[in-house]
């Protein structure tokens, strides 16, 4: 793309837009508004910006995660790896079927069962509806996890493909883990494709269901930055293995985690 | 009872009404979901032509979930009209096809037969009918309210401004409704999702609307999307509530999973009423639909999601709401998988809302993760724009950057009032020539034109 193109755009916008005066209200939210108009329509700028977030949103859902490049960056952190996938045999498949992508498939579950067992935390890392939440977010998070969580035993990262939250249940059963933690890529808004998710499950088992679960939403550098995100994640888990329990029951003032 | 459908050397069998009904739908992901779709395409068809053979009748009689099991089906049954029925009572499923669409079903037929329709024969007309009839059909029924104005003349359409914030922030949240008014959106209602349940942020945001509409005069209504136990404390401690709202689903069980049954409904549209809010009606509830909501709350008793979501429309009825929508794309691919899954389903609910009575507009939207994108969602709105939807949502950008997700902006619903012709609620369209933001015509005008820019900016900066 050339800088003359972009001028000939910005100049051709200028003469038939009408413009919205109240631009300096922008400051106040991240809403699309003041946003001019021709006629009754949008100007081009600003469907060609829509198009491009809408664009990356679709890219979060439908790119694959790339699990050869987030394995390697884990190891060279000094993290070990199992990969596992779900039963949802693509990425169609696994729009369509949430409970196929709640379930391992055979091989994988026969392979975790060769494992060591009863570490107190596994941590599952899943595609979920982001995979560009995944890649961005979820190693700097568990390396910022890392030095909270002294005198905690870790099982091997588990990274998990077509998988939802309640993949971690399974996979935290056959590992005998008192806690299971998906960290995984959420629904992405046309602003927020990049959003990760992180589910803590005491006792996980096939069949939980979330109210089980204690949730932090929007983990992302412009949303709920990762160091906070770990301090509160962190001090969550603590209380739920001191407590023995997670989800509505647990009893965890988060506004404490994070003074 | 069982129904069968014989094509050539194939005999299509079809064990309860139920099985009939769900096979017979359209295909869509949550019906597979669910393990209740037609196998095959000829299985569908063969479902559609046993459904209209079935007597209207015989809807009464073959209760799709029992009475004893579900209050949502003895609303239905208590609460049916059968000299409303009468006209149509000989009629089957198909032959109610026919009639519907013929010129003898008039405006004023439609209305009178809306309180002798039970939701289920509703659903089941509903598909054996294509588009176009769902369309021109819906275009035939009145539903008109009123609060503080009138919602669903013949050629106006009206949009609910929906100003979310990820914080509820109170100059965050008057921006967006300052640039939807200013677009010539908010008639509907002016409502707020809020993040929030907290007693005092949820007061707060009443409070700011309730103040924007008495300080600027506007005839329109405001409402806090928050759950209805919420809503009936705040009543009781003084919040300036105009609409009462509550999302609602078409089981007993799924209505249990939104923390709700239909005395707390009475008991907050009650509530409501004592306010005394409204000027020109008292039309105050404000309910949100959708299809799938049962089957994700596992309480569909093997009934299709169309026909669940009709039968909320059951409950919706009940209790006289000012508008009902149904939020047709939020819930997601595992229910309505793309854009042609999400534009049926959105011509069904209006249709089926309509013939109900009740005022439906449409959410037109969908999420990122459905097969679906902006040109799905102008095809979705022009199609309700021409089968007289009583309003539909107004976002700016047509991004919700609270709820994520898409869908309509206030620049779409200029296009489809310019497109089709159609115009605002009379008194809030006064109100916005009195305010030089539209002419005689109804056509958008420079904001900068109007004194109501610089004082809507004041109120925006000083919001709290």
């Amino acid at each position: 793309m050339s800088d003359g193109k972009i001028d000939t755009l910005a100049a051709n916008t200028t003469d038939s837009v009408l413009p919205n005066p109240w631009t300096a209200l922008r400051r106040h939210t991240a809403a699309r508004i003041a946003l001019g108009r021709t006629g009754s329509s949008l100007p081009t700028r600003e469907v060609l910006a829509f198009g491009l977030a809408h664009a990356q949103a679709r890219d979060a859902v439908h790119l694959p995660l790339d699990v050869p490049a987030l394995r390697a960056q884990l190891e060279a952190e000094q993290w070990s790896v199992v990969e596992v996938a779900s039963r949802a045999a693509d990425r169609a498949a696994y729009l369509a079927r949430p409970d196929w992508g709640r379930r391992l498939r055979p091989e994988a579950a026969e392979h975790l069962k060769q494992l060591p067992r009863d570490a107190d935390l596994v941590f599952v890392i899943s595609d979920g509806l982001s995979s560009t939440a995944v890649q961005s977010n979820a190693l700097p998070l568990l390396q910022a996890l890392k030095p909270l969580l002294d005198g905690v035993s870790i099982a091997p990262v588990v990274i998990a493909t077509q998988a939802r939250v309640a993949l971690a249940d399974e996979v935290g059963e056959l590992l005998g883990a008192r806690m299971a933690i998906s960290l995984i890529g959420e629904r992405p808004g046309l602003s927020s494709p990049d959003s990760l998710g992180a589910y803590l499950t005491y006792a996980p088992k096939v069949g939980n269901t979330d109210e089980a679960r204690n949730c932090i939403s929007n983990i992302r550098p412009e949303g709920f930055a990762i160091g906070a995100a770990a301090l509160l994640i962190a001090a969550n888990i603590r209380a739920a293995l001191h407590a023995q329990l997670s989800g509505v029951a647990l009893r965890f003032d988060p506004s404490k985690a994070l003074t | 009872m069982s129904y069968q459908h014989s094509i050539g050397i194939r005999s299509h069998r079809f064990d309860t009404l139920r099985e009939l009904m769900a096979k017979a739908t359209p295909a869509r992901s949550g019906d597979y979901l669910a393990g209740v779709a037609a196998a095959t395409a000829e299985e569908r068809m063969a479902a559609k032509l046993a459904l209209a053979e079935v007597p209207l009748a015989h809807f009464l009689e073959d209760l799709l979930i029992p009475y004893e099991a579900d209050d949502v089906t003895r609303l239905i049954v208590d609460g049916f009209d059968r000299a409303a029925f009468a006209p149509v009572s000989g009629l089957s499923v198909g032959g109610f096809r026919d009639w519907l669409l013929s010129d003898d079903a008039t405006p004023a037929m439609l209305t009178a037969l809306a309180p002798g329709l039970m939701p289920e024969m509703v659903a089941a007309v509903s598909k054996l009918m294509r588009n176009q009839d769902l369309i021109l059909a819906a275009r035939k029924c009145r539903v008109t309210t009123r609060f503080r104005n009138t919602i669903g003349l013949p050629g106006r359409l009206a949009v609910r401004l929906q100003p979310n914030h990820p914080t509820d922030d109170p100059k965050g949240i008057a921006a967006s409704t300052l640039d939807g008014l200013l677009y010539g959106s908010g008639d509907a209602v002016i409502g707020i999702n809020p993040v929030s349940d907290e007693p005092g942020k949820l007061m707060a945001m009443w409070r700011l609307l309730d103040e924007l509409i008495a300080r600027f005069d506007i005839p329109t209504q405001s409402c806090v999307l928050t759950h209805v136990t919420r809503q009936i404390e705040a009543i009781e401690r003084g919040a300036p509530i105009d609409l009462v709202f509550q999302s609602i689903a078409g089981t007993e069980a799924a209505n249990k999973s939104f923390g709700i049954n239909l005395a707390m409904l009475q008991e907050a549209y009650e509530a409501g009423l004592s306010l005394k809010r409204g000027t020109v009606g008292d039309n105050l509830m404000y309910f949100e639909t959708g299809q799938g909501s049962a089957l994700s709350a596992n309480a569909h008793h093997g009934v299709d999601q169309q026909t669940c979501e009709v039968r909320a429309y059951a409950v919706a009825r009940k209790f006289k709401p000012l508008l009902v929508n149904t939020v047709v794309g939020f819930i997601g691919p595992e229910y309505l998988y793309d854009g042609k899954q999400i534009i049926r389903a959105g011509l069904e609910d209006h249709f089926c809302g309509k013939l109900l009575g009740l005022p439906m507009g449409v959410d037109v939207c969908y999420t990122n993760h459905a097969e679906a994108d902006q040109d799905d969602m102008d095809n979705l709105l022009i199609l309700l724009g021409a089968a007289g939807v009583s309003y539909i949502m107004g976002i700016p950008g047509a991004d919700d950057i609270m709820l994520n997700y898409q869908s309509t902006s206030f620049h779409d619903s200029l296009f489809v009032r310019e497109a089709l012709g159609l115009k605002h609620a009379p008194e809030f369209e006064a109100w916005l020539e009195r305010m030089k933001l539209i002419d005689a015509h109804g056509r958008l005008q420079d904001a900068r034109q109007s004194g109501a820019l610089p004082a809507l900016t004041a109120f925006t900066e000083a919001a709290q």
